[in-house]
């Protein structure tokens, strides 16, 4: 069934956390080399994204996890498949593969459970992160105007990236955790490129990061101003994930259900992180703060992001099916 | 249906009817502005943004950005400024129009942008293909697009060309390439009139009927076009060009023109235009009789040359070329200072002889007045930095003839000053080079942070005199020490001398003067510095000074050697138990708004403005007496008045363009007291380990009856007490910038403005400390939210709590800044970084607690015995002696 038909009956659950989940795995730089990688002359321990290679089964497993807590759409292990944020681990040139495997288990996964619940079928979501470098913010105090990446290298590198993903079956592209919108242009653009150049369309996915109290973007955008420039691209849904819990996230969640022409989505952390970085919002915290987006009609797809777990997700799934999805007005009727 | 063009910077923007007319920045437009090509030639940025930013003031709600320029490297240029435009908030807030006639360009510039900005501009020019091919990429980018009315036959300057090209272009952009019709801006060329040729009366009507025409038939398309063309024929004549302009939007947005590219600072009204102006521009631009251009010219003969130049009070400048250089150097008057050197130069021998001449001669009476107080200290540096721009002038006269004779002159007398290792502060030094310059010492200044090795290594190159050492913080007084010692063991039998706010006299006797034999003195201020190098100086006293100081040192070892021995101290057992009365059942403690770190970016000095202590700016100027009252003082007044208004000159210069930041962190935690002074911080009420621990010290020596030994750690509930307390803690800079204007100035002499944004920024932080603390008591603590206090009430501290500041009196021990800064993890959120010493950097930097409790107040902690220094070596995990380096200037004992 398309997702778009789907999705105008109900809400949809993102899945939550990878990275929490992997976690609890306790890994050690062994297992993130496998037999493949032993000889590689740099730490690998960290690159999580390389475990869809070496360490598949836990990574199906997690998909399964979240499947089971009631996802209907569950992210590749991709945030950083990337030629540019794999540079860290000296592995640029893994990024096709990486996408292409890490999309292949999770289509897996989704199948069998789509195979169990006919009526309910799981989508996998390619998902293209952010990378560690900014096209529109320098890194350099001193000098305002140096750029650490360039339009092009960003395209080229997402177009790699979302090329893997689309082999390896994904059934959408999800660009997220766009902290720099330039960035995130890039990735569009170069996906663009892609449908063009292979003929095959999938729907795309849009979610952005509100850094703070501030309402902005990192690189200084406002909700608003973030959806204006992302708005020449024809998205499934934009939305806003990660850096704030699902309460702190409302009052722009807000300005994309009022504006938005597309659906909407959030997948929030699990509340804020302590002194410590670690997420302690426990799932029925989590999922009573969604659940006054959902009272409100501001989205039609929910998830979580950081902190959260598979328990977490199935409150959340809980919730969303008590509630109508958003109506968009078509903005400006 | 209404489709609405919708535009973005970091802020959006909407087009709807209800916007009237939407204002397109045009001044910062290679082709359309001189002074813009100027600045982006000699490639200086910084104005430029200021043009840019002066748009965004006036009102631009688009800003146009045009590097098309024979000269110039277009694409480069482009992404250079516009990478620039986005690093300031207040310009990048707006959508950016990128204009060029070049695709490449265009294309180069819309990787540039986050937002969506408009591309301007593309045409059929070079065929339906080549247009195809660039309206989809603009599309591609994200970007609205103006389209000119241009094909391949040429630009359209009918009024029938104009909309059919318009037409077949929107046709295209719809059908084909599914451009959304709001995002298509039209230009339908607006030419100059009024320029003698019959062809070109009609011009503007055309472009008004074409305007309707689009509107009326090109559903949800925008018309636009770059307003200043149609008064091209006025070139010169500011005032016809403004009235010209006025009157052409007036009509044209009658017509429905709803965009346009303008100088949005210099739009006249069109009601108060002068109406006989307006009626001869009218009938121009309306092309309404025969004669129009005739009467607009002979009209604007009529009020043309309206500016007025004032007249300089320049009566100086008619003596003779030593009484002018003199009388610059007495005022501080840089304009003419190079023509008169050069004037000087030709009269005398040899360039040498100009310094040694008219230059020092101006300088010595410089000197002779700031000795008789009759000129202070900002004059001084002003004075200064004229004789700089004279010798730098003199430079390359210098070198040849040095060359050509061999000849190197006498030379003068040579200072190194230095500002020691793990030390960033340098006002002070500054002040004393700029001193000892004015009075013909050659001073080579290393700047900060040297160590040791260095500035005697340089000390033997240069073939120096004396070196000065001067240092801010308590751990450069340790560094002096080995400096000297270093001294000592290279065999140097230089004088030294010591300055810096932390040094003293009793300091330099005890600490610095035993362990290096050649000569040793503190110097208390800068107009110390003259009399104390010239005694070292000449022949005749050198000797006998040395002996004299050396004698002087001596004794005052000695009586501190006795007066110590008087001392009654307590064991720290006891003075534990003599400790602040606080009764902690009583207490209800306020939690603070938030747990955990928050971070201030980018705060607005606008408002640091307000919370500035102004008497502390006039004692680094060694101008004394307390603000306001120094501005009316009978001796300094006039003086400090001057000062003052360059203070605010250049505090408006920082803040209106952004060269200063303000970068702050607070935070807040549960906090418990231990036995021993210890403040435990946990990450938050349910935590039950501590996470990081602070460590306070205790005043030991003997109280009278009813005075507790007071700790910091007196003001936190004692775990004991079972009550959850809290100690916030901050650290803010309002230095994230300096580097680069202290490069500006330096690099043109200008010692007055460096000092100038040292000691504004030293001010700013401070300020920014008062404020968050405000903030603090009133919101983020939140424990006297009712607090009304002036800012005079402020600064004497009338208010509860206190921020004290590790390396202070209460706290003197500096290393407790780095459990501080990791807490607050200050580098990271704010940039400010510890050396060595850990001072901060950016110098004008502060941090510290904040401690909420009533009976909180600030002490010094005095000396203290090594029963508690060995206990609380234990307590932080370090050795007794590193502790004992640390705290030198608390100890007890030897």
């Amino acid at each position: 069934m398309k997702i778009e038909d789907v999705l105008k009956n109900r809400i949809l659950v993102l899945d939550g956390a990878m990275g929490t989940m992997i976690q609890r795995y306790t890994l050690e730089e062994k297992d993130f080399r496998g037999e493949r990688f032993k000889e590689h002359p740099h730490p690998l321990k960290g690159n999580n994204d390389l475990l869809s290679i070496t360490r598949p089964d836990i990574i199906k497993e997690i998909h399964r996890q979240y499947l089971a807590a009631g996802s209907d759409i569950i992210e590749t292990n991709t945030f950083s498949s990337t030629r540019v944020a794999q540079a860290d681990y000296h592995l640029e040139s893994l990024a096709y593969e990486l996408n292409y495997e890490s999309a292949k288990i999770a289509k897996e996964v989704a199948d069998e459970f789509t195979s169990k619940e006919p009526h309910k079928p799981r989508y996998v979501a390619g998902a293209l992160g952010p990378t560690n470098k900014t096209a529109s913010i320098s890194p350099h105090v001193n000098d305002p105007g140096y750029r650490a990446i360039t339009f092009d290298q960003l395209a080229e590198t997402y177009y790699e990236q979302a090329r893997g993903l689309v082999d390896g079956g994904a059934d959408l592209l999800l660009v997220e955790t766009i902290f720099d919108t330039l960035n995130a242009k890039a990735a569009l653009f170069a996906i663009q490129q892609l449908f063009e150049d292979t003929g095959k369309q999938l729907p795309i996915m849009v979610s952005g990061t509100i850094t703070d109290a501030s309402g902005r973007t990192l690189s200084g955008q406002t909700t608003e101003a973030f959806l204006v420039s992302l708005s020449h691209v024809p998205m499934l849904s934009i939305g806003l994930n990660c850096a704030l819990g699902a309460s702190q996230l409302r009052p722009y969640l807000q300005v994309l259900a009022k504006e938005a022409d597309c659906f909407v989505s959030a997948y929030p952390n699990a509340g804020l992180p302590n002194a410590f970085g670690h997420y302690d919002q426990t799932p029925d915290e989590m999922a009573a703060q969604v659940e006054e987006y959902l009272k409100e009609g501001l989205v039609n797809i929910v998830g979580g992001c950081c902190g959260s777990t598979p328990d977490h997700i199935k409150k959340i799934a809980e919730v969303a099916a008590k509630y109508k999805p958003r109506v968009a007005e078509v903005a400006h009727a | 249906m209404h489709k609405h063009l919708r535009l973005s910077g970091l802020e959006p923007v909407t087009v709807t009817p209800a916007s009237n007319f939407v204002n397109i920045g045009e001044r910062t437009n290679v082709t359309g502005s001189a002074r813009f090509l100027k600045l982006i030639k000699e490639d200086k940025l910084d104005e430029a943004l200021e043009v840019a930013l002066d748009q965004v003031r006036g009102g631009a709600q688009v800003i146009d950005v045009n590097m098309d320029e024979g000269m110039l490297d277009s694409q480069a240029a482009m992404v250079r400024f516009l990478n620039l435009m986005a690093a300031e908030p207040e310009i990048s807030r707006i959508p950016v129009m990128i204009d060029s006639s070049k695709w490449e360009v265009i294309e180069a510039g819309l990787k540039c942008l986050q937002g969506k900005g408009i591309v301007n501009s593309i045409s059929m020019k070079a065929g339906e293909a080549e247009f195809i091919r660039q309206a989809k990429l603009v599309r591609r980018y994200g970007a609205a697009v103006v389209v000119m009315a241009f094909d391949e036959q040429g630009q359209a300057d009918t009024f029938e060309r104009r909309i059919s090209i318009c037409k077949r272009a929107y046709d295209i952009l719809v059908n084909q390439v599914k451009f959304p019709p709001e995002d298509i801006i039209f230009d339908p060329n607006i030419f100059p009139v009024a320029t003698g040729i019959e062809e070109h009366r009609n011009y503007a009507v055309d472009f008004f009927k074409a305007a309707r025409w689009i509107r009326e038939n090109l559903p949800h398309a925008h018309v636009s076009g770059g307003v200043s063309n149609v008064s091209f024929s006025f070139r010169g004549n500011q005032k016809v060009r403004e009235a010209m302009h006025a009157a052409f939007l007036y009509h044209a947005i009658q017509h429905g023109m709803d965009m346009g590219i303008v100088n949005p600072t210099m739009l006249e009204v069109y009601d108060e235009i002068d109406k006989e102006l307006l009626e001869r521009v009218e009938d121009v631009l309306l092309n309404r009789r025969d004669d129009a251009t005739e009467r607009l010219l002979e009209f604007a003969e009529t009020v043309k040359g309206s500016v007025k130049k004032k007249e300089a009070d320049d009566a100086w400048r008619k003596g003779s070329v030593e009484e002018r250089i003199t009388h610059a150097l007495v005022k501080g008057i840089i304009d003419f200072i190079d023509q008169d050197t050069e004037e000087a130069r030709l009269k005398y021998n040899k360039p040498l002889e100009v310094i040694e001449g008219p230059l020092m001669d101006g300088m010595n009476v410089v000197g002779d007045l700031f000795g008789a107080g009759k000129m202070f200290l900002p004059q001084v540096v002003k004075s200064a930095r004229v004789m700089k721009k004279a010798v730098a002038y003199l430079e390359p006269f210098l070198q040849e003839e040095k060359r050509r004779s061999g000849d190197v002159g006498k030379p003068a007398a040579r200072i190194l000053l230095a500002t020691v290792k793990g030390d960033v502060h340098d006002i002070g030094k500054n002040i004393v080079g700029v001193v000892l310059a004015c009075n013909n010492y050659d001073v080579i200044d290393l700047g900060v942070m040297v160590p040791a090795d260095k500035i005697l290594e340089r000390a033997k190159q240069e073939k120096v005199d004396i070196i000065g050492l001067s240092g801010l913080i308590t751990p450069s007084l340790d560094e002096m020490v080995s400096v000297a010692k270093e001294m000592q063991r290279q065999k140097f039998d230089l004088p030294l001398l010591i300055g810096g706010a932390t040094t003293s006299r009793i300091h330099t006797a005890v600490k610095i003067d035993p362990v290096y034999d050649g000569p040793v003195v503190h110097v208390l201020d800068a107009s110390r510095s003259v009399p104390v190098a010239s005694e070292f100086i000449s022949t005749t006293t050198r000797k006998a000074f040395k002996d004299r100081t050396k004698l002087e040192y001596q004794k005052l070892r000695t009586e501190h050697e006795s007066r110590r021995q008087e001392k009654n101290f307590i064991s720290i057992a006891e003075a534990r138990k003599n400790q602040t009365p606080i009764d902690w059942t009583q207490l209800s403690v306020q939690k603070p708004s938030f747990l955990g770190n928050k971070v201030l970016l980018d705060f607005p000095l606008e408002e640091l403005r307000k919370y500035i202590d102004w008497t502390p700016f006039f004692q680094t100027w060694m101008l004394a007496g307390r603000y306001p009252g120094i501005l009316t003082d009978p001796v300094v007044g006039a003086e400090a008045k001057k000062l003052f208004d360059d203070a605010q000159r250049m505090l408006d210069k920082v803040i209106k363009d952004k060269s200063l930041k303000a970068n702050g962190v607070v935070g807040f935690y549960p906090a418990k007291r231990t036995a021993t002074d210890d403040v435990k911080l946990y990450g938050d009420e349910r935590a039950d380990q501590p996470f990081a621990t602070f460590h306070f010290l205790r005043q030991q020596n003997k109280k009278a009856a009813g005075l507790p030994n007071f700790s910091l750690a007196d003001f936190i509930a004692p775990e004991s007490s079972g009550k959850t307390d809290y100690i916030g803690m901050f650290a803010v800079t309002a230095g994230v910038g300096i580097e680069k204007l202290i490069a500006e100035y330096q690099a043109v002499h200008d010692d007055y403005s460096d000092i100038m944004v040292k000691a504004l920024a030293d001010r700013l932080a401070e300020a920014f400390a008062e404020c968050l603390h405000e903030r603090v008591r009133k919101e983020y603590w939140g424990y006297a939210s009712d607090e009304q206090l002036t800012n005079t009430e402020l600064i004497a501290e009338k208010y509860q709590g206190i921020r004290p500041a590790p390396g202070y009196p209460a706290c003197p021990d500096h290393t407790e800044k780095r459990i501080l800064f990791e807490v607050l993890e200050a580098e990271h959120h704010a940039g400010i970084r510890l050396t060595e010493s850990f001072a901060m950097y950016p110098a004008s930097s502060v941090s510290g607690f904040y401690f909420s409790h009533p009976q909180s107040k600030y002490f010094g902690l005095g000396k203290i015995e090594i029963d508690q220094v060995e206990e609380y070596a234990e307590r932080k995990g370090m050795k007794v002696e590193d502790v004992e380096r640390w705290l030198a200037p608390n100890l007890a004992y030897d």
